[in-house]
């Protein structure tokens, strides 16, 4: 297997959240459409990314803190990979059980926590976590490359890695298909274009779980 | 069940919808007026595909299983709304007919699957039920909303006030509570419906269901107790904004319709009575300086009538009012469709400009005095009604009564009931379609929902 795999897996989840309506780039061009402005479009997508990557940042600061933190490092790999599992069945039984949220006009803040709400309720952050147990640093392992360097500061420049991959990616596919929609296509495109991917996405909850017990 | 797919008949904005193909069935809410005699009200099934042999004949009945109900407004359990960006759920189905009783406070859901021309009722929500999770009664106008479908009520268990909304789930049905946080000086209700791109809920007013439920009281109209605001609220945080008075005089402001295009901050409203001149009057709701302010667009005077020619509450007058008791407005939001059930005038006004209208068509049909006949039948009574308009703006279905206890103030010789069809000319005109005729036995019909959607069951999202 390649070494770059993690990587190419963080941000093909972040391009999936891009290529999600639900997610953002929808909301974007609504906003724009309200007001007839592109530049509103284009405005939007930044507090939906930084909203995503908030959301995000709690699961990597939380695993990267545990991996630290020693004799717990035992209990979380089990725990992570049944909260994933256990997340993915609810999502399964309860589609619709998302925050409620019915408002048009919206600040940047709003918008991000709009953005934290989703991607929280998508468990976008919990993906994660089977990479994140691959790429974070244990106490007392010795990392590949970066042996010289304190613990603490590698666990934090890879936590800042997978925020940056994940969130470049979803930004590039999101303002990407946001401006094509807005410019090009129009719309209409939704009717044809917007697939039910939860069953594949709930699945791949289960088995990111799954896959966690042994990777 | 979730689709694959958005539900086809979901359309992002009600330009697209305007696209839409044609209906070929209608739904059509028919009450029995005489519910001592044990029949039951229903819901029926009309044929509208010119194509079918059966066009224009009713195809499929659901009756209701308690007598009494007093079937009146009803609506679907999604529609364009699920594909707003805040809340999306595009891949429900536009299936269940949610069909209040009006009297009963029973909230029938009706599965319009596998066979649109034999639904069935699949649950009964309680009037016990919205009471203790929402504390109201009397349900009456239903949106699909962005996150849950949204319910009127008339009014408490009692009879008295105050009337609100309530949410139910689009797709368990569960009655989610009360919609208000801070309902400040609203007491009545009757319609609502929104600006969804100003975040703006708003509501109108009719009387509580003890001012009504026997019929409209003539000293309460002219006492002018009755409703006569609209309400402003924050859709977001579920509060009251603004009371928009319509004053002195005028009573029952009834159907809400909103610009389909949520950047417009306006919508028309009808007026039914003023109490100076028996006259009746259409309002636009706007924004304007950061502020919503309502303005009379449209006054429909009375017409002179001899005393012999009138039931009795009207003797007195030597009028007919023209009653428009129900609006419609087209989905690309030029033509407006007003049904005046006294003088039985349906009237098309151009409303491209909303504070500029201009009359565009009219048509006679029934009517207090006029009795105007349809070429298949001869003289109607009873008048057009609730108007129904089809998505691409060129069929208009009305039908002839209005609530039990009323009809009988109005056309004291008993409503028969019937729906009618008038054609309408994409560029204005508006003419009656003189084989269309459809009638119905001991029923009476009151709103009409198309097949697939229509011009006043979506709200959309974007422009």
């Amino acid at each position: 297997m390649i070494a770059e795999w993690p990587w190419i897996v963080v941000a093909l989840l972040g391009a999936y959240h891009g290529l999600d309506p639900s997610m953002g780039w929808l909301f974007a061009v609504a906003l724009g459409l309200q007001e007839r402005r592109r530049s509103k479009v284009v405005w939007a997508l930044v507090p939906i990314a930084l909203g995503h990557l908030a959301s995000i940042a709690i699961v990597v600061a939380l695993v990267g803190g545990l991996r630290l933190a020693g004799p717990l490092e035992t209990c979380l790999r089990p725990a992570g990979a049944i909260a994933l599992i256990l997340f993915g069945v609810f999502r399964f039984l309860w589609p619709r059980a998302h925050p409620r949220w019915v408002a048009m006009r919206v600040n940047s803040l709003e918008l991000g926590l709009w953005s934290f709400l989703m991607a929280s309720a998508h468990g976008a952050g919990l993906m994660l976590f089977p990479i994140l147990m691959d790429v974070m640093p244990m106490k007392g392992l010795a990392m590949r490359h970066r042996g010289h360097m304190p613990i603490i500061a590698h666990t934090a420049l890879e936590g800042l890695a997978v925020l940056a991959v994940h969130t470049a990616a979803m930004l590039l596919v999101m303002g990407t298909i946001a401006l094509l929609v807005y410019e090009r296509f129009g719309l209409a495109i939704l009717k044809s274009a917007w697939v039910n991917l939860d069953f594949v996405w709930n699945g791949a909850l289960i088995a990111a779980g799954i896959m966690s017990f042994f990777v | 069940m979730a689709l694959w797919k958005p539900d086809p008949t979901f359309y992002p904005s009600s330009r697209m919808a305007t696209a839409a193909p044609p209906e070929t069935l209608a739904y059509i809410v028919a009450l029995n007026p005489t519910p001592s005699n044990g029949r039951h009200d229903a819901l029926c099934v009309l044929d509208l595909d010119p194509k079918s042999s059966t066009y224009g004949r009713l195809v499929g009945q659901v009756e209701m299983p308690n007598v009494g109900d007093e079937l009146h407004h009803f609506g679907w359990n999604a529609c364009s709304a699920a594909l707003c960006p805040y809340a999306p759920h595009p891949h429900v189905e536009r299936r269940y007919l949610l069909v209040p009783g009006l009297r009963s406070s029973r909230i029938h859901v009706i599965d319009t699957k596998p066979d649109p021309r034999n639904p069935r009722i699949v649950r009964v929500i309680e009037a016990e039920e919205i009471a203790s999770r929402a504390g109201y009664s009397r349900p009456h106008t239903i949106h699909c909303g962005p996150d849950a479908i949204y319910v009127s009520a008339l009014g408490a268990p009692n009879g008295e006030g105050p009337g609100g909304i309530f949410l139910l789930d689009c797709e368990t049905f569960d009655v989610l509570g009360r919609w208000e946080i801070d309902r400040g000086p609203q007491y009545f209700a009757y319609d609502f419906w929104w600006n969804l791109g100003h975040d703006v809920l708003v509501t109108s007013e009719w009387g509580t269901p003890n001012m009504f439920e026997k019929g409209l009281v003539p000293e309460l109209l002219l006492g002018e107790k009755y409703g006569r605001a609209v309400h402003v609220w924050d859709l977001k945080r579920r509060t009251h904004v603004r009371k928009l008075d319509a004053g002195e005089g005028y009573q029952l402001v009834f159907e809400l319709r909103p610009a389909h295009d949520p950047t417009k901050a306006y919508g028309f409203v009808n007026c039914v009575l003023s109490t100076k001149d028996l006259s009746g009057s259409i309002w636009v709701w706007h924004r304007a300086n950061g502020d919503w302010t309502m303005k009379k667009i449209i006054d429909i005077p009375a017409e002179p009538a001899s005393e012999d020619q009138l039931p009795p509450m009207l003797k007195g007058f030597k009028a007919v009012p023209p009653l428009p008791t129900d609006i419609n407005l087209s989905l690309d939001d030029r033509f407006l469709y007003v049904s005046c059930w006294g003088t039985g005038d349906m009237k098309q006004y151009d409303l491209s400009d909303p504070f500029n209208p201009k009359l565009t068509g009219s048509v006679r049909l029934g009517g207090i005095v006029s009795h105007a006949p349809h070429p298949k039948s001869g003289p109607l009574n009873g008048a057009m009604q609730m108007v129904e308009v089809s998505r691409d703006g060129r069929r208009i279905y009305v039908s002839n009564s209005l609530y039990s206890a009323i009809d009988e103030q109005f056309y004291p010789e008993g409503i028969k009931g019937w729906v009618a069809k008038l054609d309408a000319n994409p560029s204005g005109g508006l003419a009656l379609d003189p084989n269309f005729l459809v009638q119905f036995e001991h029923l009476r019909p009151h709103q009409i929902r198309l097949e697939g959607g229509d011009c006043s069951s979506d709200s959309f999202c974007y422009p």
